[in-house]
């Protein structure tokens, strides 16, 4: 967040960009996008319109793409203004035809105090324990809450942290948000667990270290899909993983194909057979444990079975870490050098692990002046968003909306256009909301008709052309007229 | 918090560049088209910084050369003017920015056409056989003029200043368009002759000091103009016949081509001298 630097009274200071404007009360800095509002940094952004095949993407990081596809501009909420807290029409009502049906779109700010982000994290490794607090520069943001399939997922931000908590609390919420929505790294760190740095759209950093790939499967489903592979160049392959740890001669794939048990045992409690629960501790080591020597995880060989000579690969569950033993006179693991064939199958375990990413969903519910801003029966508009007869969007990107009362959605922040949520003070974000619906349907509903103007009088002053969406907001498959 | 610059990709294919207060659009044709993009991009990245660190400097009247390239345009394109009236740098900063990334795209390879469109202050590069069209549109978006440009016109810098820009300005001019051999001195030129477009102690004009409005302006206590209240038709003329002579002698001086200075639905035109083309 640009904290304003209290020069002089009525002076502030920004430090958006290394100009450093002084800028007097009133007044915006030298770029028109920032300026003093009573003392107050505030942000102006150009209205912009969403064309399709005009990515707008973080400077450097994308190949130079050229051809693409023009198309009808969809006018967002970026830089649309706010009319909070007046219970007056919102800033933008246009209209246009779309094939064949006169599509009107409302166009507006929303603030948001009731709103966050939920994070998921594509890592395996230990970030720390469910429901521990998530802190960004010593104050409590959020928590990390249930973890999915090979993901870490955080909680953030929320009206319990924005206004519920201390000044500085609600204040770093606010800017971790903020950045977290606006495609821009942030730090956090974990009670009793990791740091790290996250940025939507890239890999997670975890205690410095940058995460590549998600994971194949657990070690169990690894077994599955490789057995065929693995078995005629091993005696024993084992898969290292956090979660489940897979035996190849004890698990049913490999029974499956003829291997005779092995005797080599690994550590942790046995589910079914050849699956182990809790090898080690999670960490930042071998497949999300924090084994850094496989054979760590192994038990004395059963005597009764193990043979001297007897080959085995330990591999992990991304395939980034491997190696290869031969037992030795006394059944003890020797290290040799990997096998060609499994050098090959572990590059093809590492191949099938997607990249770890970041996604960030910004999550808000829409609350009674913004929806005053669409209609003099605010319920009307819950209810023909409920009937799939309005299509909300933040920015441009299509919202899901959640089950139940309320207008409750979540969004993409990589689908929305670059810099398109700002905050006030309050603490509160600022986001760009759409709705978009048949000119009949918002008449139904008791929406500002009289305000109504054709979209193109509107575009002309639209300053900022900006990212596609996955899909245009008026196209009729996202109402249920029009299915 | 700071931002990064940032990168757009626009339907028609043109590139556009943003960080701080400059914001750019920018155009290639030819076999280097991607090389020159991206050598654009390359060199927009610390262009900023670059600038900010030599700030101070270039906020003065030019008198101590600066150090970086950008500012080095800037400084040689106020120069020539510091004789005659009060400038600084800054008076070619959009132009001298536009002008540094397209000779970085120049130096990737062999183009027709490139230009790097700086808030509407131009940089051009054109290969025998292409041209340039540009329309220079009014503060109500209406049409002004419209003009081509090829090659043996010798303009590499077409820019825009007035009363709807950004920059605070000393004259009332609503729109001035420069043409020279460079965008860092025509976009000085046009500067300059938006404030010589100017009634001198009209009382319908309410001017204030610059640094009310920005602290750190260039133009210190100068007073800028903030409002022009009613005028008459023969005072606009007048005011235009102002710029004008300031063009006739910048043009007689070799430092621009060409100028289009408006007010109040009027329009002057000095069009390129044929005999400067070559020059
Ligand atoms: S107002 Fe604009 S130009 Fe000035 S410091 Fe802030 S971002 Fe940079």
């Amino acid at each position: 967040m640009n904290s304003p630097d209290p020069v002089a009274s009525d002076k502030i200071r920004c430090d958006a960009c290394p100009v450093l404007c002084y800028i007097a009360e009133g007044r915006a800095g030298a770029c028109d996008r920032y300026a003093n509002q009573g003392g107050q940094l505030v942000r102006l952004d150009p209205l912009t319109a969403i064309e399709r095949g005009a990515p707008a993407v973080p400077f450097l990081e994308c190949g130079w793409d050229g051809n693409p596809i023009a198309s009808r501009p969809f006018l967002t909420a970026v830089g649309a203004g706010t009319t909070y807290p007046d219970y007056k029409p919102a800033p933008f009502i246009v209209s246009e035809e779309v094939e064949g049906v006169e599509m009107v779109t409302v166009v507006t700010e929303g603030i948001f105090s009731y709103c966050g982000v939920k994070v998921k994290i594509d890592t395996d490794r230990h970030i720390g324990p469910e429901r521990a607090l998530v802190r960004a520069g010593g104050e409590p943001v959020g928590h990390v809450t249930t973890t999915e399939y090979g993901s870490k997922m955080l909680s953030l931000g929320g009206v319990e942290h924005l206004t519920g908590g201390g000044k500085a609390e609600g204040r770093v919420t606010c800017e971790t948000l903020l950045k977290l929505c606006n495609k821009e790294e942030v730090t956090l760190e974990v009670d009793e667990g990791a740091a790290m740095t996250i940025r939507a759209g890239t890999a997670p950093v975890i205690d410095g270290k940058p995460e590549a790939l998600m994971r194949v499967g657990c070690g169990s489903a690894a077994i599955g899909m490789f057995a065929v592979q693995w078995a005629p160049h091993a005696d024993e392959v084992i898969v290292v993983d956090d979660h489940i740890t897979g035996v190849l001669s004890e698990h049913q794939a490999g029974r499956m194909l003829g291997l005779e048990p092995t005797g080599i045992r690994v550590k942790g409690r046995r589910s079914t057979p050849g699956r182990y629960f809790k090898v080690a501790e999670p960490g930042a080591g071998w497949g999300g444990t924090n084994v850094s020597d496989p054979l760590d995880i192994l038990l004395p060989a059963d005597k009764r079975k193990a043979k001297p000579g007897m080959t085995l690969f330990m591999v992990s569950t991304t395939g980034e870490d491997s190696a290869f033993f031969r037992l030795d006179e006394d059944l003890l693991p020797r290290e040799e050098e990997i096998p060609p064939a499994l050098v090959a199958s572990a590059e093809r375990v590492r191949e099938n692990c997607e990249p770890a990413l970041v996604s960030v969903l910004f999550m808000a519910g829409a609350g009674g002046s913004l929806r005053a801003g669409v209609t003099e029966n605010p319920v009307g508009l819950t209810r023909s968003v409920r009937n799939a007869l309005t299509q909300v969007t933040i920015g441009g990107a299509p919202a899901y909306l959640w089950p139940g009362g309320g207008i409750t959605v979540m969004a993409d922040v990589l689908e929305t256009p670059e810099n398109a949520f700002g905050y006030v003070p309050t603490p509160a974000l600022v986001a760009p909301v759409e709705f978009t619906l048949r000119r009949e349907d918002f008449v139904a509903l008791g929406g500002h008709a009289d305000r109504i103007r054709p979209v193109s009088e509107v575009l002309g002053g639209a300053k900022r052309v900006s990212a596609p969406v996955a899909r245009d907001p008026r196209d009729r498959r996202n109402f249920r007229w029009g299915a | 918090m700071r931002e990064r610059p940032q990168r757009a990709v626009f339907p028609d294919g043109r590139l556009g560049l943003r960080h701080g207060p400059i914001e750019l659009v920018i155009g290639a044709e030819g076999p280097a088209r991607a090389a020159a993009l991206e050598a654009a991009e390359r060199r927009f990245a610390t262009i900023l910084e670059e600038l900010v660190a030599e700030l101070p400097l270039l906020r003065q009247p030019p008198a101590a050369l600066p150090e970086g390239p950008t500012a080095r345009r800037m400084w040689a394109a106020a120069r020539p003017h510091a004789a005659r009236v009060f400038v600084t740098p800054m008076a070619a900063v959009a132009g001298a920015v536009a002008e540094e990334i397209l000779a970085a795209m120049v130096a990737s390879g062999p183009l027709v056409k490139a230009y790097v469109n700086d808030g509407g202050d131009i940089a051009l590069h054109l290969e025998a056989g292409a041209t340039y069209a540009a329309a220079i549109r009014g503060l109500d978006g209406s049409e002004l003029g419209r003009f081509t440009i090829r090659p043996e016109d010798g303009i590499g810098g077409v820019a825009t200043s007035g009363r709807g820009g950004r920059s605070l300005s000393l004259g009332i001019g609503e729109s001035v368009t420069a043409l020279a051999a460079t965008a860092a001195a025509a976009d000085a030129a046009a500067t300059l002759l938006a404030n010589a477009v100017d009634l001198p102690g009209h009382k319908a004009i309410r001017r204030v000091p610059a640094r009310d409005l920005q602290p750190d302006s260039d133009l210190g206590d100068r007073p800028v103009t903030v409002e022009v209240g009613p005028i008459t038709e023969a005072e606009a003329d007048e005011a235009l016949a102002r710029g004008f002579a300031e063009a006739e002698w910048m043009r007689g001086a070799g430092l621009i081509r060409g100028a289009l200075l408006h007010l109040r639905g009027r329009t002057r035109i000095l069009s390129p001298d044929p005999s400067l083309a070559d020059a």
